[in-house]
């Protein structure tokens, strides 16, 4: 008897041992996952400027500080050739070698810089603009010699400082790794998501509850039931081929664009969604149901007074895995043209746009070694804004969440 | 050979004025009950724990028998079911069951655990509808109104005939809201202040009021066992039903909950037809003039409760309020 009783607390602390080395394994896999996101990818958050003094008078720049002011001077400044004005300030300043120190970034930089100053163009002026991504990658003391000893005159001279990358969140892709942004992408994937919502959540909802309250249990709601389930499994590209022959070929709806995204996540996402939903509404007590039928609910009342709100967390518990899946998918939206270089935000859902995962997927394959850093950077962002998503999406269900 | 001991216990339950009321209650014009039988004492029974042996508890003795009760055949009667069957998938829950349920009076099924009675209650109101399996055979009439069908609403035959279950079953929802939640689906108050008077009053009349008037947007489930009981009851009036069917309304009650329960169904006899499934005889014997006993899915015998609990026709009858099986 001891001795059974002995084996018995022996094999309860072996389980809790185990368990215990389960979450640990887990919480150390995620530390890991974090802190090199965050040692990779922090850094493309910043960048270096340098400072360079360009004499606007005597350069040959054709710029009227009149159209400055104009709606069109974003036009007037790229066309001016501002990326010749800089190579020969560079040149002045830091020797031959500089004559690539700034990219498209240093260039937008500097158009901005006019547009908000036209002052400048009348007088000979130091500006601090962003680095090429070369010059950059070398500044954060990841490249080859000839960049470093460049870096190393500048900062001679004082004229290297790092700053926050404003840019990075509030541009799109560009061509080069150091005017690129995630702007554009984010708004693409906040367009998808909106209409991978809007259309997954009440049809699936809907189906849940139909299946699960209306409709009669016989073969044909079986074989529904069982075919909901596989969909569920189905992989995502299968999904993404199916939204080009539909979608596309068939429907001629526009190609890259958020609609046709969310349209083809909506598909993935609509049977999570169901097999959530209708778990949700049959963990609903049946004396809930009774009650309300006892004074004389009709079924619509029954299901839309009392068991749709009883079951709403467990359904938006369900929602928020689907919708995060959908945050994250990038294969599906290869197939139907989401992969296209957009280098402006989407205006609308018709309008061609690229989404997060997608943007990282294309900058990871990039051979510029100023995008590893970005596509870090890329994956926090993404993750913040899954973190921030599923955090509103918790806070809604806990506030409906009421017991019985 | 069984004795019965027929004992002259007249000890009458603090009954509150029932009747009273009950005119003050019909006075809407609703289009039931044209008779409100004005009742004097209901058949009291005796406190349970009087009598200490067995032979003793189970035939509870009656109080004089009421004369408004003895005209069974020359009344007709609120509900009347004739030739019922009840299949469960293949299985026959209830064989060729008759019942007559009164106005004005309380009709108690007893029996065995499966024997039916349940499901014989949860035909009146076709609640067995939303059982799949379930199928139903047999007439059942509501003032003379088929209820099984085409014409009859099952919605608005569950707003006539409310049901009250075994567990408390309120709504997470707020108490005003519990009560408020059936007229405002049947749209029996136009304002505010007409829900309001409408949940007062069946609080009131469940006794609830004065333990909830001042926590009515706390939730019902916060309340205890009996009260939730109580508030359950309250809900099923609050749509002002012509029946009441309770199945089983105590057995998850303590005895002094099971009391105050017993208590409101006397003083809500005349204003509802009540039906009332219970274990305990006892309570059957205290709170019912009229008593059906079932055994495996058949009704073996129903007459007045004081009949049945001291005279019984049936041995099966005589056996199980006497313990020796069930």
């Amino acid at each position: 008897m001891h001795g059974r009783l002995k084996k018995r607390y022996a094999s309860e602390r072996r389980f809790r041992t185990l368990g215990f080395a389960a979450v640990g394994l887990s919480a150390l896999f995620l530390a890991f996952l974090l802190v090199t996101m965050a040692w990779k990818g922090l850094g493309g958050f910043t960048h270096f400027e340098a400072a360079v003094s360009i004499d606007f008078p005597r350069s040959d720049l054709m710029l009227d500080p009149a159209a400055l002011k104009g709606p069109a001077a974003g036009e007037v400044v790229a066309n001016a050739g501002l990326d010749g004005v800089l190579t020969q300030s560079a040149t002045a300043a830091y020797g031959p070698e500089a004559a690539d120190l700034f990219g498209a970034a240093g260039t937008r930089a500097l158009g901005r810089a006019l547009i908000r100053e036209p002052n400048l163009l009348t007088r000979r002026a130091t500006v601090w603009l962003p680095v090429s991504s070369d010059t950059d990658v070398a500044a954060k003391g990841k490249s080859d010699a000839v960049a470093e000893r460049l870096v190393a005159r500048i900062e001679a001279d004082d004229g290297l400082r790092r700053t926050f990358n404003r840019d990075f969140l509030f541009e799109s892709d560009a061509t080069d790794s150091s005017a690129v942004g995630v702007w554009g992408a984010l708004v693409g994937s906040f367009l998808t998501i909106v209409v991978t919502m809007a259309l997954a959540f009440p049809i699936g909802v809907l189906a849940a509850v139909y299946l699960e309250e209306f409709a009669p249990r016989n073969r044909w709601s079986d074989m529904i039931e069982v075919s909901i389930n596989n969909l569920a499994a189905v992989p995502s590209i299968i999904f993404g081929l199916l939204g080009l022959a539909i979608f596309l070929n068939l429907m001629h709806l526009p190609r890259s664009a958020p609609l046709v995204g969310g349209l083809t996540l909506a598909l993935m996402t609509m049977p999570v969604i169901v097999i959530a939903g209708r778990n949700a509404i049959k963990s609903v007590p049946p004396s809930i149901r009774d009650a309300a039928l006892g004074v004389g609910a009709s079924k619509m009342q029954v299901v839309f007074h009392h068991v749709l709100p009883l079951a709403l967390p467990g359904i938006l518990t369900g929602t928020i895995i689907g919708m995060a899946r959908a945050l994250g998918e990038t294969a599906p939206l290869l197939m139907i043209g989401m992969r296209a270089f957009i280098a402006s935000p989407p205006g609308g859902v018709s309008e061609p746009a690229t989404v997060l995962p997608v943007q990282i997927f294309l900058w990871s394959d990039e051979v510029d070694r100023g995008f590893v850093e970005k596509t870090s950077a890329a994956i926090i962002v993404l993750l913040l804004f899954m973190l921030l998503m599923n955090g509103l999406a918790i806070y809604l269900r806990n506030r409906f969440e009421q017991r019985w | 050979m069984k004795e019965k001991m027929p004992i002259n216990s007249t000890t009458p339950l603090p009954m509150p004025s029932a009747a009273i009321g009950a005119e003050a209650h019909r006075e809407g014009g609703s289009t039931t009950d044209p008779q409100v039988a004005p009742e004097p004492q209901p058949a009291a029974a005796a406190e349970p724990g009087i009598a200490q042996t067995r032979e003793a508890v189970a035939p509870v003795p009656q109080a004089p028998p009421d004369p408004t009760l003895e005209s069974d055949a020359a009344r007709t009667p609120k509900m009347r079911a004739r030739g019922i069957n009840v299949f469960y998938g293949d299985k026959q829950a209830l064989k060729d069951v008759s019942i007559d349920i009164h106005d004005d009076r309380v009709t108690a099924f007893i029996g065995p655990s499966g024997c039916g009675k349940s499901t014989f209650l949860r035909c009146l109101n076709r609640m067995n509808d939303t059982i799949p399996t379930a199928r139903v055979s047999g007439d059942i009439e509501l003032d003379g109104e088929d209820v099984n069908s085409a014409a009859m609403d099952v919605v608005q035959l569950r707003a006539r005939v409310g049901m009250v279950f075994q567990k408390p079953n309120p709504f997470p929802k707020s108490i005003y809201e519990n009560v408020a939640y059936g007229p405002r689906i049947h749209g029996l108050s136009s304002t505010k202040s007409e829900l309001d008077q409408i949940v007062e009053k069946s609080l009131k009349r469940a006794g609830l009021w004065d333990e909830v008037k001042d926590r009515l947007q706390e939730s019902g489930t916060a309340l205890s066992g009996g009260q939730q009981q109580r508030l359950c009851i309250a809900r099923a009036i609050a749509v002002d039903p012509e029946v009441i069917l309770m199945d089983e309304p105590c057995s998850a009650l303590d005895p002094i909950a099971t009391a105050k329960i017993e208590e409101l169904i006397h003083e809500l006899r005349g204003r509802y037809a009540i039906a009332i499934v219970t274990h305990n005889m006892q309570q059957a014997a205290r709170v019912s003039q009229r008593t059906a006993f079932f055994h495996l899915g058949e009704m073996v015998e129903y007459g007045k409760t004081s009949e049945i609990f001291t005279n019984p026709r049936e041995t099966r009858t005589q056996d199980y309020i006497t313990g020796r099986y069930g």
